[in-house]
């Protein structure tokens, strides 16, 4: 609702944006009667809310097609990316995560704690520009879009994909490595850790069995409001790279002020960062007992 | 009281050897002594007790048995022998054996120590996998050592979670996993701190039970001194880090021969001393810092008995006869310590026919939790009358805390209650009370770490109190400023210090002194003194005593150390799940006839007043608020429960004899006749004990 | 590797046996905390190293059209996409503008930007942080909700939904970027309130009958600082970062500006084409800036951790 109202209630005639300030008054009446802007602002939410949920979500202001179909390809190709970027950092932040809280304190920790966190603050692009340079240009081992040929098999559609999506890591590692470490870190100071060591187990055992359960479930939180954070990477990332996923329609739809494509758009990711934090909710409490037994009692 | 020592020279090697042991803390860059030289030796199936203040590298001790110190401690000395291995030559697999066979350790915070996210008896069952048992088996000897632990029906505990367990419960599966390896050496460091009075003390009756079954060595760890008699064979007395005095329990406690062991048993409030009779002695000067550099002596500083020599030359160990050694120049001299405190108190007796200043009628907190409604006081009535202190004694769940927030208005208490100050009304929420009223009503916390602002230095802190409760400015603050430093003996030269710059007693001060600027009527002082060290704890008490003498002002006085309570209170409220059930002169209740709660209170608490009592065991655990039992709340645990008439009429709050009331089916002829001997075991057909939580 | 148990408390819980003379002789203690630390942030390693990149922008920002030897808006279509030579260090852009130039005087408008963003973002967020902690109960709940709301909002995609409603102006980044910054701050203020307010001390504050007020930022605030300071330097990071990002995407700093981000944006269609340079100079002053920036936060955070 947000969303809409954010659309909506700034300042500017709807219509009169679409169709430029030298159009004439008629001309805008008539685009405002067509788009329904001349209705009260609680009557268009209603409206469209209820075709949103149908599955009707208006005409694209620009092209005319329906939003549905504009918005529909680049969605599904966004989430191979974001699915990509996602397999390849979840593991690879934790265990750095995990590794850096054992050694606290020390120059691999700094390295991985720092350097983590500097990589997840240079932006995408950033990020973009020097794979693309070093390993597009100069060394020549990806292409330098994204976009893979029609029909083209697994291995191929990775090969394009995966320049964006080590990208998409480098900005997602830090933060997801950092949150590892801190629970780590928590856990290991935990007073059952140190039941754990005196009842004579092996350092090994002790982090497996005892302390990890407990480290990663803050972790587990975290991963689930990245994928909000992956959302406006995805904008970046895919401008770039030339790939027609939502992001880049998206952005397309902001220059030319498609204002359909662009709320629903908007929506579209809003659920989908709402879907998330969802599932980490219930993970979270399918692992953490106490949450789920309490649940359980009422 | 304790078993008898092991017979002859057995050819069992002791369970613990300490010689000579140092271990240093590396802080900020430099190596500082914690432990200074500690030798002491636990026989096989002796017990021994490590008694001393913070600081004093207690725990040290224990971590350091364990090989267990911290990434910036080394032992920098001496030798460590566990079971006649000695400690230095072992690796890091030979360190995992010992701990997963022969030293369990046990210590504070029972919730803490056990994962929050595996099973109970995957946790207990583990200590056995280690020990090389397959899992099946591993679980069936889990659900006997719970058994062990007298825990009823372990089968529902073994696939419980650490949270779902209370505190008493947590403690016993702790002490199961500690004995399930059957160690040589068992070492407790204050297991029973936070516990219920109850709950303690079915804890160590349990672990002197186990170890009699087992035939473990015990170190037990603990600053209270009464624990550590009732527990142990031998004690040992840690002073910054030193080993000052040593012997056989009893022996220590009644005839110290250590100056400082000396003055900590004149510190303790009991044999029933009690403020109008004397003052507590107290030990001069400052617990050192962990790790500071000390001359010869450790003790000197403090010393009532120091002379030139005991600056110059250590003191050797010496031997004072009968396995009693004591590291002092003049120990044949100790007990002639001269007192830091004078003996002679003031006091105002209280006038008995003034108007009180606190009339508390009806009084009633419902809290509404997950829609249950929890009745956290119920039905409360008492007066308060100028200058007395009425003392407040219940375990967790009692309602003491919530009955003082009611009265300092920080929640409101039900409709229908009725607060008075001076015999007018008094608005529940503080927010509506005028400065008059706010000012009169004031407390001291428990612990002043978190009582005082740690940005603001202590003159900020106090000129806030004296602005706002008093309406001071200018001149007139500095002055009031000046007095009440010196009130409460709190020296002005650190008025501009923080909070973390100073030790915990003079924190307490400046939070007394916050309390007392505004010139209170009453003040509530909420365990004020449970987080000190007993030295410290009978200078505060001492201080509390005087300015209610000097100011006649009135204590609302909560704690759950009877001896303390005991020394300052003229009257007392027994609370048991938010109900008044005995109410009368201190004296009066704490001796027979009284209500059987009381009763089994009295008896958990280790010699709290001079007499050995006969220990009464209460079945089950407190029951829980949302679901209190029917009739008589106490009755599910009462070991006097009369019969039917106990669980379905609740007893009103009679006055039994003149001033003294209580909450209970008998009468007074009848429990003073019972209470000449102890109850029977609960009798067969009485209702099961509550199932814990 | 061995996993370390927990330091001892050596040092933690003795700190208090001062004797009046040693205390005294110390004198206030306000500025005494405030030293340690600062010599603590003098030591740490990255603090400096951070400093040191981030003071070098903060030069460029302030003196950078004073010294760079061309105007950095000139064009000179003739000479366009020229490579790096001793004329122009680093070349120049496909309007013929110095590289070098641009990239110097480019660091003060994404400066300015983010820095007063960030703190536009701390002061809304620590009053949010404060007023949500403290009251708990239905305010706590509505606007939490709210705030999380917010939180579910990419930044970037919030920023083209506003200029594109409001136009694009310096004015509207830094706003947008504060406002959707704040939320982030309330919850971490959010969070070390909730410890705080359990404390007694303000419990004490209550019995004098304090105003509310009072309580939150006279008792309160002053023991969250440390949080908000870190807090601060991290997300002045983000704001350099996500200004970057709106301006790459067009909708951030309008050009003709040198702002790195435009730069990027402008010319990274020609990387295929094998000009590197009008794109990799920018961005590594992105990179570096963001990772000096991110050095200070580690340092300032190192030095607050109690």
């Amino acid at each position: 609702m947000i969303i809409f109202l954010a659309a909506q209630v700034l300042p500017g005639d709807v219509a009169r944006r679409i169709l430029g300030p030298f159009a004439d008054q008629r001309a805008v009446d008539e685009l405002s009667k067509e788009l329904g802007t001349d209705q009260s602002l609680l009557a268009q939410y209603w409206d469209w809310i209820s075709s949103f949920v149908t599955g009707d979500l208006g005409e694209s202001a620009v092209t005319g097609r329906p939003v549905s179909d504009v918005l529909l390809d680049p969605l599904v190709a966004s989430a191979k990316l974001a699915l990509l970027a996602f397999i390849i950092v979840v593991p690879l932040s934790i265990a750095g995560g995990v590794l850096a809280a054992l050694h606290e304190g020390t120059g691999r920790d700094r390295l991985i704690s720092v350097g983590g966190l500097s990589a997840t603050a240079i932006p995408e692009f950033v990020w973009a520009v020097l794979f693309l340079l070093i390993f597009a240009l100069w060394l020549g081992w990806f292409p330098t879009t994204a976009q893979p040929p029609d029909g083209a098999g697994l291995f191929t559609q990775i090969e394009y994909l995966l320049l964006p999506s080590l990208c998409l890591v480098c900005v997602l590692f830090g933060y997801i490595a950092r949150m590892a470490r801190a629970g780590t870190i928590e856990a290991l100071e935990a007073d059952y850790t140190r039941t754990a060591i005196l009842k004579g187990l092996p350092q090994r055992t002790v982090i497996r069995r005892h302390v990890l359960r407990n480290s990663l479930l803050p972790t587990i939180a975290v991963v689930a409001t990245q994928a909000g954070y992956l959302m406006g990477g995805l904008v970046i990332i895919e401008t770039i790279f030339n790939y027609q996923g939502i992001g880049l329609t998206l952005a397309r739809a902001a220059t030319q002020k498609d204002i359909p494509v662009l709320q629903s758009g908007v929506l579209i990711i809003g659920i989908v960062y709402l879907v998330a934090t969802l599932i980490a909710d219930i993970l979270y409490s399918v692992l953490n007992p106490r949450v789920r037994l309490e649940a359980a009692a009422e | 009281m304790t078993p008898a020592a092991p017979d002859s020279t057995v050819a069992a090697p002791p369970a613990l050897e300490l010689a000579d042991l140092e271990v240093a803390y590396r802080v900020r860059g430099i190596w500082r002594p914690v432990l200074r030289g500690v030798s002491f030796t636990i026989a096989a199936g002796e017990s021994y007790g490590l008694v001393g203040e913070s600081g004093c590298g207690k725990s040290t001790v224990a971590y350091a048995v364990l090989r267990y110190l911290a990434r910036n401690g080394r032992i920098s000395g001496g030798s460590v022998k566990v079971a006649g291995e000695d400690l230095a030559g072992m690796g890091d697999a030979q360190v995992r054996e010992m701990r997963a066979s022969k030293v369990s350790m046990v210590y504070q915070n029972p919730g803490g120590a056990l994962n929050p996210t595996i099973r109970i008896g995957d946790q207990v069952a583990e200590v056995f996998v280690i020990a090389g048992i397959n899992p099946k088996l591993a679980r069936e000897r889990a659900t006997e050592m719970l058994t062990k632990v007298q825990i009823s029906d372990p089968e529902s505990v073994m696939r419980r979670y650490a949270h779902q367990l209370s505190g008493g419960m947590q403690q016993r599966v702790v002490i199961a996993m500690a004995l399930a390896k059957d160690p040589e050496l068992l070492i407790l460091d204050e297991p029973t701190t936070g516990l219920d009075a109850t709950v303690e003390a079915e804890v160590l009756d349990l672990v002197s039970l186990l170890r009699e079954e087992f035939h473990t060595s015990v170190l037990f760890i603990s600053h209270n001194l009464e624990v550590i008699v009732k527990m142990c064979d031998r004690v040992g007395v840690l002073y910054a880090g030193r080993l000052v005095e040593e012997g056989r329990a009893d022996d220590v406690f009644n005839d110290p021969r250590h100056p400082y062991s000396v003055g900590l048993l004149r510190c303790l409030p009991s044999g029933g001393v009690r403020k109008d009779k004397q003052r507590l002695d107290t030990i001069p000067g400052f617990l050192p810092q962990l790790g500071a550099e000390l001359p010869a002596c450790v003790y000197v500083d403090r010393c009532g008995l120091a002379q030139e020599i005991c600056s110059k030359e250590e003191p050797s160990f010496h031997d004072a006869g009968a396995g009693r050694h004591s590291r002092c120049h003049f120990w044949e001299q100790a007990h002639e310590l001269p007192r830091a405190t004078p003996a002679s108190a003031a006091f105002n007796p209280v006038d008995q026919s003034a108007q009180p200043v606190i009339r508390a009628e009806s009084l009633r907190k419902t809290f509404r939790q997950e829609g249950h409604a929890i009745r956290a006081v119920d039905d409360v009535n008492f007066v308060l009358r100028p200058g007395e202190t009425l003392g407040l004694v219940g375990e967790s769940g009692s309602g003491k805390t919530t009955l003082a927030r009611t009265l300092l208005g920080l929640t409101s208490p039900d409709e229908g209650s009725i607060i008075e100050l001076d015999g007018r009304p008094l608005e529940k929420a503080i927010t509506n009370r005028g400065r008059d009223d706010v000012r009169a009503l004031q407390i001291v916390f428990q612990n002043p770490d978190s009582a005082l602002n740690r940005r603001f230095s202590v003159r900020r802190i106090l000129n806030r109190a004296l602005e706002k409760l008093r309406g001071d400015s200018g001149r007139e603050r500095e002055e009031h400023l000046r007095e009440l430093a010196h009130s409460v003996r709190f020296d002005t030269r650190l008025i501009h210090s923080r909070p973390a710059q100073l030790s915990g007693g003079l924190k307490q001060r400046v939070a007394i002194a916050r309390a007392f600027a505004g010139e209170p009527r009453v003040v509530v002082c909420d365990e004020p003194t449970s987080a000190l060290d007993v030295s410290v704890q009978a200078a505060i008490l001492n201080l509390l005593a005087e300015l209610q003498a000097d100011k006649g002002v009135t204590y609302l006085f909560i704690s759950h150390d009877l001896g303390v309570v005991r020394y300052l209170s003229d009257r007392i409220a027994v609370l048991y799940l938010g109900r008044l059930m005995e109410l009368g002169d201190a004296e009066t209740v704490f001796s027979a006839p009284h209500h059987p709660y009381t009763e089994a209170l009295l008896s958990s608490v280790p010699q709290a007043d001079g007499e050995a009592r006969e220990r009464i065991r209460l079945q089950g655990e407190i029951p829980s608020h949302a679901n209190p039992p029917s009739g008589c709340v106490f009755h599910t645990r009462c070991p006097r429960y009369i019969g039917d008439i106990c669980h379905e009429q609740e007893p009103e709050l009679k006055e039994v004899e003149p001033g003294h009331f209580w909450r209970c089916h008998y009468s007074v002829e009848e429990l003073r006749e019972l209470q000449k001997t102890a109850p029977p075991e609960r009798p067969a057909g009485a209702p099961a004990p509550e199932d814990e939580r | 590797m061995s996993v370390p148990p927990k330091p001892a408390p050596a040092g933690a819980t003795e700190i208090g046996t001062a004797s009046p003379a040693a205390v005294g002789a110390r004198g206030d203690e306000a500025r005494l905390a405030l030293k340690e630390r600062l010599a603590l942030l003098r030591r740490s390693k990255s603090f400096i190293a951070g400093s040191i990149i981030v003071g070098f922008w903060v030069l460029c920002a302030i003196f950078g059209e004073l010294v760079v030897p061309e105007d950095p808006l000139a064009t000179d279509p003739i000479n366009d996409l020229m490579t790096p030579s001793a004329d122009h260090w680093f070349g120049t852009d496909r309007l013929g503008r110095d590289v070098f130039s641009r990239v110097i005087t480019g660091a003060r408008d994404i400066l300015i930007a983010a820095l007063l963003a960030t703190i536009l973002a701390t002061v809304v967020g620590t009053a949010l942080g404060l007023v949500t902690g403290y009251f708990r109960g239905a305010v706590d709940d509505v606007l939490s909700r709210i705030i999380e709301a917010f939180l579910a909002l990419p930044v970037i995609i919030m920023g083209l939904l506003v200029t594109v409603s409001l136009g694009r102006s310096n004015t509207t980044l830094i706003l947008t970027i504060g406002i959707l910054f704040a939320p982030i701050i309330s919850r971490t203020v959010r969070a070390a309130v909730l410890t705080e307010r359990e404390l007694e001390y303000v419990s004490a504050a209550r019995l004098r009958n304090e105003r509310t007020p009072y309580i939150l930022f006279g008792e309160i605030l002053p023991n969250v600082t440390g949080p908000i300071v870190v807090e601060f330097t991290v997300r002045l990071g983000y704001a350099i970062f996500v200004a970057a990002g709106l301006s790459f995407l067009g909708f951030g700093i309008a050009p003709p500006a040198p702002d790195w981000g435009l730069q990027v944006a402008e010319h990274y269609g020609l990387i295929s084409g094998g000009f590197w340079w009008p794109v990799l100079f920018p961005s590594l002053a992105i990179a570096t800036l963001v990772i000096g920036v991110n050095l200070i936060a580690d340092g300032v955070a190192s030095a607050f951790e109690r």
